[in-house]
């Protein structure tokens, strides 16, 4: 048996635009070993997904193989998937028949409208030819081997009953179904929670020692690059940049690219020892600007009408009872898991969203104390002014029909306080404090990338001078060395303004880099509260700690999650 | 789900009374009343009722009585007694009117809209599946015709090729000598050679736009992360797009069931009149200009109900097909 189950040669993708040809992927060569990880890394955009599809031959339109050799290690001896008919029988026998698949979106992976065990089940009896009462037996025992309690039971579920986690490991039973010899998993636990990642990860690794299987995994996280694999292949404008063992690539990386992508991971995990955050803020002898006292949201606890639903006593909190102050000039970050209600929080800062109960007090520029759950329609849209939002996604949340110029500007006509000239000169001024050129301002917004969008989301809030910002996961959605350049640049505003950051995310990296104090949150508790750098070296609360050792550490020779804390339960 | 379908009942109840309101409301609506409109007809027929006989018209029919007793008269006797009122201009009971009517719109409504699924679906799926090739192209364009087309110019159309290229008689439901004759195999033989007139005028346009609206949405579905999924457990590229994407790109066909028979009964009324069907539309429409207001009354609150009865099924069976909505 040869050690090497699956070898690339020169594989190259063309993408047939209406415009041009696109070659996504070129002369991209690796090999795929038996139970090993190759662990394939870039950015967005650097064709590791296309690349990982093309050995299912599973290319979307306009996609087409141009070249190269896809051989695969077999029983009858080595064959070429790259040679195959695209819809022959021997493709459809060879994906799930021996090379499993599993992606990111766990929340649309799955059909929505089969359940769990149909689209298990289905898996199986394509490949193997078993009765529906095996298939049944073994769909349930593929779910006991990915950890899911119950899987008898959880068989006739849907996929919106599980959580992402759940789904996951669902995803993981579906592309194991047939014992595979190859597991192809591009971006698993991208999003997922630390945990869930951390579980996940360990999940998927013993599956692969188990079964001796080979796998192919992408993602754009050094941690879990560091974390995972034997080998690594950095991939970028669709060429491998470097190739090779996951210790030399971390500790003796000799491509320019690589070099960088690390250190974007390293700046972010050396924290504030390096960074400004710590110099900036101080004092807390002043008042804070923003403090919140016994705020609570709760859902689902009115009454249905004509009292038929299941009406149940205990609403759900989202927010339960949150203390915190935030001072001028400081940047205060709020961590926590999906679920654990640190977006309500932020949305209650602002009363987009009423709080059910407690009392957050805003202290004007004036020092007059605003009660912010008592502000009238007028007074709310004035404190709106004062305190404004960075949103996540820097794709939705700007208008494809606006300019940069009449986005940015547009709170500025709103508030009727400028003429169209002056706001002019005010977007120029804002572009470049957030590293735009001035002239780009004619310009609609998908002429710009992703990091670009969120420096126009920024100026968008900077428009009206505001004192606080209110930062939701504004970094979550960009690759590493665009995250790094975003933060850097909030801070240097930060410092210039002197504005006060509620900083809300759920990457304890990056929380750590630009916080100076954090709010740990879990089920709508606050959990613990302090200084930015205590919480993540060295945490009191026991979930804190939890949470900090599920990171994962981007150095192979100190792999962190493998000696996490678990939970107790 | 038994819970859900009491819930919805229930909540039938208040949006029915509202509706019978309105309905009341809008046959009041116009000035004047059945008799004012009577009388101006036999005036133009030089008849000349005197003031006592026209008063005791007015009585006998109830118009003296203010507008909610009148209500209140012609709903109690609905819920009652089963009895929608009086037509004035039909001297019938209102209810035997309408149902001889409601029996041949429901059918028409049915078989058209069966016939809407039947050429819709695989032209949708094609047309997603294969987006910008020619045959989408060419389906697209002849869809768009048959949205732009006005039923009644469709239907004269028809009527035309019906009569003098298949020597048919064309225009109501029957032949003349099948009108009243009992049930027999000829007579629904006949009745289908009538049929396909009314069920292509009526079916085209909802066809066009349910092409539209399936290609539209199983466009977006096709595109999903779960559609790779099912290629990569190997499964052949046609059970990959029936068993995933067009199952859920199934609903709005579900949901058409809701608006197609409120819109067939007020929708086709002139593509009704041109063929002489013996639906509910142009009797509503002569009611409605007679101010024969106990007939029209009933039949826009039968409307109602039909509505309503059809959005409740649709709902039940989006429930059905779609976990999602049941769960929630």
């Amino acid at each position: 048996m040869r050690d090497t189950m699956l070898s690339v040669r020169n594989l190259s993708l063309d993408f047939h635009l209406r415009t041009h040809i696109l070659h996504a992927v070129r002369d991209v060569s690796f090999d795929l070993r038996r139970g090993k990880t190759l662990c394939l890394v870039g950015e967005s955009g650097s064709g590791k997904s296309v690349t990982a599809r093309a050995l299912m031959r599973i290319i979307d339109k306009p996609g087409r193989l141009v070249g190269g050799q896809i051989l695969l290690d077999g029983p009858d001896g080595v064959v070429d998937i790259a040679a195959l008919p695209e819809r022959g029988r021997e493709i459809l026998a060879l994906r799930g028949g021996r090379i499993g698949l599993v992606f990111q979106e766990p929340m649309s992976s799955l059909s929505p409208v089969h359940t769990v065990g149909s689209q298990i089940m289905e898996a199986i009896r394509q490949h193997r030819k078993l009765s529906k009462k095996d298939a049944r037996v073994r769909a349930a025992d593929l779910l006991r081997q990915v950890e899911i309690p119950d899987p008898e039971r959880m068989l006739d579920r849907y996929t919106f009953e599980f959580s992402g986690g759940m789904r996951q490991r669902a995803m993981i039973a579906m592309a194991l179904a047939c014992d595979p010899d190859i597991l192809i998993a591009d971006e698993p636990t991208t999003a997922l929670d630390v945990t869930t990642q951390a579980e996940i990860l360990d999940l998927i690794r013993r599956l692969q020692q188990e079964r001796g299987m080979a796998m192919l995994l992408i993602t754009h996280d050094m941690g879990v690059v560091a974390e995972t694999a034997d080998d690594v292949a950095v991939m970028r404008y669709g060429r491998i940049v470097e190739n090779g063992p996951v210790d030399r690539i971390f500790h003796a990386p000799t491509h320019p690219y690589t070099r960088q992508l690390l250190d974007a991971t390293m700046k972010l995990e050396r924290g504030a020892a390096g960074s400004p955050a710590t110099a900036l803020f101080e004092a807390k002898a002043v008042e804070p600007v923003i403090s919140v006292r016994g705020l609570t949201k709760s859902y689902g606890s009115v009454g249905k009408i004509f009292g038929f639903g299941s009406g149940n006593g205990g609403a759900l909190k989202a927010v339960d009872n949150v203390d915190f102050d935030l001072y001028p000039g400081e940047s205060l970050g709020i961590v926590g898991e999906s679920g654990s209600g640190k977006t309500t929080l932020g949305r209650l800062v602002l009363r987009i969203t009423e709080p059910t109960s407690g009392r957050i007090t805003y202290r004007t520029a004036e020092g007059r104390e605003i009660d912010v759950t008592d502000l009238n329609k007028a007074e709310l849209r004035a404190y709106h002014r004062d305190v404004r939002l960075i949103f996540q996604d820097p794709f939705a949340s700007l208008n494809p029909r606006m300019t940069v110029r009449q986005i940015i500007a547009d709170p500025l006509l709103v508030s009727g306080k400028m003429t169209d000239q002056q706001a002019g000169e005010k977007v120029a001024e804002l572009l470049k404090m957030v590293g735009l050129d001035p002239l780009a301002m004619e310009r609609y917004p998908h002429a710009f990338s992703g990091g670009q969008r969120q420096r126009i989301g920024i100026a968008r809030a900077l428009a009206l001078e505001p004192r606080v910002i209110i930062a939701d996961e504004a970094t979550s959605a960009l690759d590493v060395s665009i995250r790094s350049q975003i933060l850097d640049l909030l801070l240097s505003i930060r410092q210039r303004l002197g504005l006060s950051f509620l900083f809300i995310s759920h990457d304890i990296s990056v929380v750590r880099y630009f916080c100076d104090r954090v709010v740990v949150m879990h089920k709508g508790h606050i959990v613990e509260t302090g200084d930015a750098e205590t919480i993540c070296t060295d945490p009191s609360a026991p979930y804190t700690r939890r949470l900090i050792s599920s990171v994962p550490n981007p150095d192979p020779r100190n792999k962190r999650m493998l000696h996490r804390m678990r939970a107790s339960s | 789900m038994l819970a859900y379908i009491i819930r919805r009942v229930l909540y039938m109840v208040p949006t029915l009374f509202g509706m019978s309101l309105i309905a009341f409301m809008i046959i009041q609506l116009p000035p004047g009343d059945y008799l004012t409109s009577l009388l101006s007809t036999m005036a133009d027929g030089g008849q000349n009722l005197d003031e006592a006989t026209i008063a005791r018209l007015r009585s006998q029919y109830g118009l003296d009585q203010p507008v909610y007793v009148q209500y209140l008269v012609w709903i109690t006797g609905i819920l009652t007694r089963g009895d929608f009122g009086y037509s004035f201009e039909w001297n019938q009971p209102v209810s035997t009117l309408i149902w001889e009517r409601m029996g041949s719109t429901l059918l028409i409504s049915l078989a058209s809209l069966f016939l809407v699924w039947a050429i819709s679906l695989p032209i949708g799926i094609y047309s997603a599946v294969r987006r910008h090739s020619f045959g989408d192209h060419a389906f697209t364009f002849l869809g768009f015709i048959g949205l732009a087309v006005p039923n009644f110019i469709l239907a004269l159309t028809l009527m035309y090729v019906g009569y003098r290229f298949f020597g048919q008689s064309v225009g109501g439901i029957f032949s003349p000598q099948y009108a009243d004759a009992p049930w027999s195999m000829a007579k629904f033989l006949d009745m289908l050679s009538h049929m396909w007139i009314p069920l292509i005028v009526i079916a085209m346009s909802g066809t066009a736009a349910m092409i539209r609206v399936l290609r539209a949405n199983l466009s977006d579905e096709l595109s999903r992360p779960y559609v790779v999924t099912a290629r990569a457990k190997g499964l052949p590229e046609y059970k990959v797009i029936l068993k995933y994407p067009v199952r859920i790109a199934l609903n709005p066909f579900v949901s058409s069931i809701g608006w197609v028979l409120p819109d067939l009964v007020s929708g086709v009324t002139i593509t009704a009149i041109v063929l002489n069907l013996p639906t509910a539309g142009p009797l509503l429409l002569r009611a409605l200009v007679g101010q024969d207001m106990y007939l029209a009354g009933s039949f826009i609150l039968l409307m109602g109900v039909l509505t309503l009865v059809g959005m409740l099924i649709s709902d039940i069976l989006l429930a059905v097909l779609d976990p999602r909505i049941r769960f929630n």
